[in-house]
This record gives C-alpha cells, sequence and structure tokens, in this order.
C-alpha cells in the first residue's frame, strides 16, 4: 500500500500530515514543489517552472497518483494544502474530507466549526482525499519519523496551459515592522466591553509593555473599532502566544477557535459568570477600564525596582 | 451564501447526535459569504449591472437570502431542502442552478462568482472550487483584496505577512475571507425593499452522500475552571506574578 502527502517548504502544517499519512501505514510517499525536506521513504520532487500555480500542483498530484496508485492522499490543512485538494477532488470527482483529526478505515473523524465541533463521516471511494488537521499531530522525534532518509525522485509532471493559468504574478508583505498577531509572545485582546475605538489605548499600552500585539472579537470588527487583521478567532487569525489576556470578550466557540491554542489565558471580565472562565487558566473579576491600566502600572513599578 | 446558526459559548448537540441543538439560537449569513455578497454589491454599484444571490438549504435559509437582498443583491435563488447535502452534492446543485439561470436569463454568462472559502459550519474547503470546474471558470481561493478592471480581475490572496497576487479574465470565480470589507448594516428602507424582491424557490433532493456524515461530537473540552486572582485592581499584583512566572513580564 502506498500513501501520498503533499508537502511544502518550511512548513510546519506539512510536517503534521507527515505524521498523520504515516499512521496510515504503508509505504510514505512525498511530493515536493519546491526543496522541500520530511521523514518520508519516497520524496518525488516535481519540477515544476515559475511561481505557485494550484492547477499545476494538482496536475501533478494527479499524475502521481496513476503512477502510484496510493490509497490515501494527504495534504497539509494549510490553505493551501486544502485549495490543492479540493482542485485534485474536482478533477477526479471523488469526494474530499478537509481537517481529518483521525482515520479509521472508511471512517473519519474531521473539524467542524474551526475545531469546535467533530464530525464523524464515512468516505465512499477507495481513494481517500484528506487534509490533516492542524495541530491535530504532533511532529519531531519519534512523530512521523521515517527509518531512512528519503529517497529522492525528480518528477516531471505534464502540464497544459490550463494547469498554470492562474498563478501568483506577484507578492506584496502587509507586514508593519511590528509584531504580528500570529507570531506575538503576548496578546492583549479586547471584547465589546472595551466600549469603543479610544477604549483600546490602554489594551495597547498594556500590549507594547509586554512585547506584545494587540487582538480583538468579532464585534469589534464589526463595530469598526479595529481592522479585520486584529480579530482573533475561527474566521479571523488563529494565534498560539505564551500568554493571551482575553479583556471583555465573553468566550463564544468562535473566538476561542482562534486563542485556544494559547499556552495561558487570562481573562478579565465583569460577569464571574462568563464562558471565557471556563477557557481560562486565570480570571480577575471586575471592570477592564480600572484593572488593564492597573496592570500596566504594577508592570512598570515591578521593572522600577 | 450559507445559512448557519449563531452557537455562542456552547456546543449542544440534539439527542440522536445528528445535529446541533439550535432550538434557541439565532441564525446568520456565513460570515466570509457576508463579504462576498457586500462585494457583489459593491461592484455592481460602481458599474451596472445585477447581484444574484444564491443558497441552498431549508425553508427558513429564505430568511438569510432576504437578509442579503436587504445589503443590496438584486434577487435571491433558494434551492430548497432539509436534508444536509456533502460538499460535492452541494456543488453539483449548484453548478446546475447557476447552468439554468445563464441560459434562461439569456444575458449570458455571470461575469463573477462568489463563494465564501470555507463555510463556517461545515468547513469543507471545497464547494467554490468544484462549481468552478464544473463550470470551466478560474479560481481563485481566499481572497481578502479584489479589483475589477478591463475585463480581469486583480486578487489579492491572504498568506503568512503578506499577499499573494493573481491575474485572471473574467468570468471567473472567487472564494472569498472575512475582511475583505466591512459588510453595511442594512437601514429599514433596505430590508422593506428587500421583502419586494424576487425570490424563486426550487425544491432539491440530494444524491447519495459520499462523504457522509454518521455523527457529530462535541470535542472534549480542557475541563478548566479559571484560577481567579481577584477582583478589581487590587488584582495586578497577582496577574504580575503570573506574568513574571511565565516569562513574559
Ligand atoms: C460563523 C461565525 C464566525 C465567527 N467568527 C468569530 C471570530 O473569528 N472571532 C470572534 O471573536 N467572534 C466570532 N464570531 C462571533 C462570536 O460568536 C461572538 O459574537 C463574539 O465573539 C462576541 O464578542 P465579544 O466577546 O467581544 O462580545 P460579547 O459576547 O458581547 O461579550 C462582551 C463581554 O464583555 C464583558 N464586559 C462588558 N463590559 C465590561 C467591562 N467594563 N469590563 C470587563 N468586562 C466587560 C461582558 O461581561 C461580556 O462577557 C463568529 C460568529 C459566527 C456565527
Ligand atoms: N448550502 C450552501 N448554499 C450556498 N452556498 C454554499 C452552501 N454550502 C457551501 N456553499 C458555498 O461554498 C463555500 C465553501 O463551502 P465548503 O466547501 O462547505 O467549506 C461556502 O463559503 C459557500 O459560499
Amino acid at each position: 500500500m502506498n500513501v501520498l502527502v503533499l508537502v511544502e517548504p518550511d512548513d510546519e502544517l506539512s510536517l503534521q500530515a507527515v505524521t498523520f499519512a504515516r499512521s496510515l501505514g504503508g509505504e510514505l510517499h512525498g511530493l515536493a514543489v519546491a526543496q522541500a525536506d520530511a521523514p518520508v521513504d519516497v520524496l518525488h520532487v516535481a519540477e515544476i517552472d515559475g511561481s505557485y500555480a494550484p492547477g499545476a500542483v494538482a496536475a501533478t498530484i494527479t499524475q502521481l497518483i496513476d503512477r502510484l496508485d496510493p490509497a490515501a492522499v494527504v495534504a497539509p490543512g494549510s490553505d493551501r494544502g486544502n485549495e490543492v485538494l479540493a482542485h485534485v477532488a474536482a478533477r477526479l470527482d471523488l469526494p474530499m474530507a478537509a481537517n481529518v483529526t483521525e482515520a479509521r478505515g472508511d471512517e473519519v473523524t474531521r473539524q467542524r466549526w474551526g475545531g469546535s465541533l467533530l464530525e464523524e463521516a464515512r468516505i465512499d471511494c477507495d481513494l481517500k482525499l484528506m487534509s490533516a488537521a492542524p495541530f491535530a499531530f504532533t511532529t519531531g522525534e519519534g512523530a512521523g519519523a521515517a527509518a531512512a532518509p528519503a529517497r529522492i525522485e525528480t518528477f516531471v509532471p505534464e502540464l497544459t496551459p490550463a494547469d498554470t493559468a492562474v498563478r501568483v504574478v506577484d507578492s506584496v508583505s502587509t507586514s508593519t515592522g511590528g509584531i504580528s498577531l500570529a507570531d506575538a509572545k503576548v496578546v492583549v485582546s479586547g471584547g465589546r466591553g472595551v466600549g469603543s475605538s479610544d477604549g483600546f489605548a490602554i489594551l495597547e499600552e498594556l500590549a507594547e509593555l509586554l512585547g506584545g500585539a494587540v487582538g480583538c472579537s468579532r464585534v469589534v470588527t464589526s463595530a469598526g473599532w479595529r481592522p479585520h487583521a486584529d480579530q482573533v478567532g475561527q474566521t479571523g487569525t488563529k494565534v498560539s502566544p505564551d500568554l493571551y489576556i482575553a479583556c471583555g470578550i465573553s468566550g463564544a466557540t468562535q473566538h476561542i477557535a482562534g486563542c485556544k491554542g494559547a499556552k495561558t489565558l487570562l481573562a478579565i471580565n465583569d460577569d464571574p459568570e462568563a464562558t471565557i472562565f471556563a477557557h481560562a487558566d486565570y480570571g480577575v473579576i471586575g471592570n477592564l477600564h480600572e484593572i488593564v491600566p492597573a496592570i500596566a502600572a504594577e508592570l512598570r513599578k515591578v521593572r522600577e525596582t | 451564501m450559507k445559512r448557519v446558526p449563531i452557537t455562542g459559548g456552547k456546543m449542544v448537540l440534539t439527542e440522536d447526535g445528528q445535529a446541533l441543538q439550535t432550538r434557541h439560537l439565532g441564525f446568520t449569513i456565513s460570515p466570509h459569504e457576508e463579504c462576498g455578497v457586500e462585494e457583489a454589491v459593491r461592484i455592481v454599484e460602481a458599474e451596472t449591472g445585477e447581484v444574484v444571490v444564491l443558497a441552498l438549504g431549508p425553508a427558513e435559509a429564505a430568511e438569510q437570502l432576504r437578509e442579503c437582498l436587504a445589503l443590496g443583491a438584486d434577487r435571491a435563488i433558494h434551492l430548497r431542502s432539509d436534508e444536509e447535502w456533502d460538499p460535492q452534492a452541494t456543488a453539483g446543485a449548484i453548478a446546475d442552478a447557476v447552468r439554468a439561470e445563464e441560459l434562461a436569463g439569456g444575458a449570458g454568462p455571470f461575469d463573477l462568482i462568489v463563494f465564501g472559502n470555507e463555510s463556517a459550519d461545515t468547513g469543507n474547503y471545497q464547494v467554490g472550487i468544484r462549481v468552478a470546474y464544473a463550470l470551466g471558470l478560474p479560481v481563485v481561493t481566499g481572497l481578502k483584496g479584489l479589483a475589477l478592471a478591463d475585463g480581469r480581475a486583480r486578487c489579492e490572496q491572504e498568506v503568512a505577512n503578506g499577499r499573494d497576487i493573481y491575474d485572471v479574465p473574467l468570468p471567473a470565480l472567487v472564494t472569498v475571507k472575512e475582511g475583505l470589507n466591512l459588510p453595511r448594516y442594512p437601514s429599514v428602507p433596505a430590508k422593506l425593499r428587500a421583502n419586494r424582491k424576487p425570490l424563486e424557490t426550487k425544491a432539491v433532493t440530494p444524491p447519495a452522500a459520499r462523504l457522509q456524515k454518521l455523527r457529530l461530537v462535541v470535542p472534549e473540552g480542557q475541563g478548566k475552571q479559571a484560577e481567579i486572582l481577584g477582583r478589581g485592581p487590587d488584582a495586578a499584583p497577582a496577574v504580575v506574578l503570573v506574568m513574571q512566572k511565565l516569562g513574559v513580564a
């Protein structure tokens, strides 16, 4: 039995996909479009000219499917992984299961609602197309390890103009030079309880003191208090800081979907019954407009002594 | 556009584990698609033309179609079914409906077809791409920016720390993400107008699912109960101690 896994260069989610693919058994074949390294048995390095074109990667996968006759094709649960896999599914008119956390023969468990709900489903097809749910699989030592270094094989796909018609023609950076929300070690996040756009000044001050970034809930972006780039959650950014401070955020599942990767969650809320306290490690009950500046003042005081 | 429940703080299932218990919940337009509707309306406001909105869903999905009409769409098509459709069948039904509309309308193909990047509830990440293949259209996914000019679409796709740019000829299909724009709040007159706009309903039945839902499961919570550090600003020293312990102070 063969299993084929798509690996992108320097991509943690690809390594997680390898762990999942390895767990399916059989000989593990990797497909790398650019130079990528992965603990697989055979690594097919595809020669595709030019910038990223999802159709070209999908065509390469379908040609490798013809050659290897795999029992499963696994993609990372990234936007790109899911995109390429959906192209493959559309080309072959096969079912596809996105963000799978576990596979048992014909059955899979997959994420709905950004991971807030699980679905057990049956895939009615011998060839299983699955993406691996982000952070459902571990990587590194032991996990997904191959016995020997991968055998490298060059693969030259036959591509038509249609395969490469849609491709990246340019890239722009949106980095502002500051600490990005996705990478920040501390995120100070505000919800409806902050009350206004100006109300975020105290959160910004605390974030700056901690070398962190400011996040917010969807209520805040919908109200126009903060740009959508600051939104944490299912339809915003997923963050994984060492400390996430949720100020005036109730703890809706769609918000939690974006911050459950945080190592520690501190909630500041004036409602002791707020759902957020059931997700938090630490809580402070009270008015955030008094508590947040007090924390900033205390930090300054401690640093001075 | 898909109708989805606003689940709030906790996912609760029906007794048979087949669906979310939605008796006490409100419903909304899946957020990515709300931005999709807003974008389509802005394009037609700036140029000319017509925005048609389509949903496959239960009778109640008509409420969200009316919301889309209040956002400025011109007319709605409702593929009505109480069944849950798998993504492959959903794409098939939507592609069929688009083809039928293009034949009947006589106006030729839609210049632009907009989907969400993924539906909020089932998150299958595929319906738009499948429809693009069925209709033979170029497809760009995950848009956070879109500009149309000279019969082409300049698409900005969100990637880590930036945007990848695609430039495709129209007609095209795009999938969009929340943040593409800030959808308007419909005014009261817009809501009243929406009630008079055409909404066409067609009953449909699903083929056998090839990704067949067996049951839903609520993931195990972390079973946490926050350690309360205190009440009010007096808790600040305890908070800073925690920060020091975590090495972030
Ligand atoms: C499909 C879908 C996707 C969604 N995606 C996202 C997403 O990506 N991100 C997201 O955040 N939401 C998302 N939502 C919305 C989500 O369901 C909630 O509506 C939202 O997260 C609530 O925001 P909030 O906590 O700021 O507001 P509320 O729920 O109104 O909570 C405000 C909280 O602030 C507290 N408070 C008020 N005043 C103070 C004060 N002075 N001091 C301290 N506490 C105070 C209150 O006790 C309350 O707990 C989504 C919803 C749907 C349906
Ligand atoms: N039942 C439906 N009715 C209308 N559009 C849908 C439906 N299901 C999915 N879509 C569209 O397809 C996109 C991707 O869905 P999915 O593949 O389920 O993640 C959604 O964001 C919607 O734009």
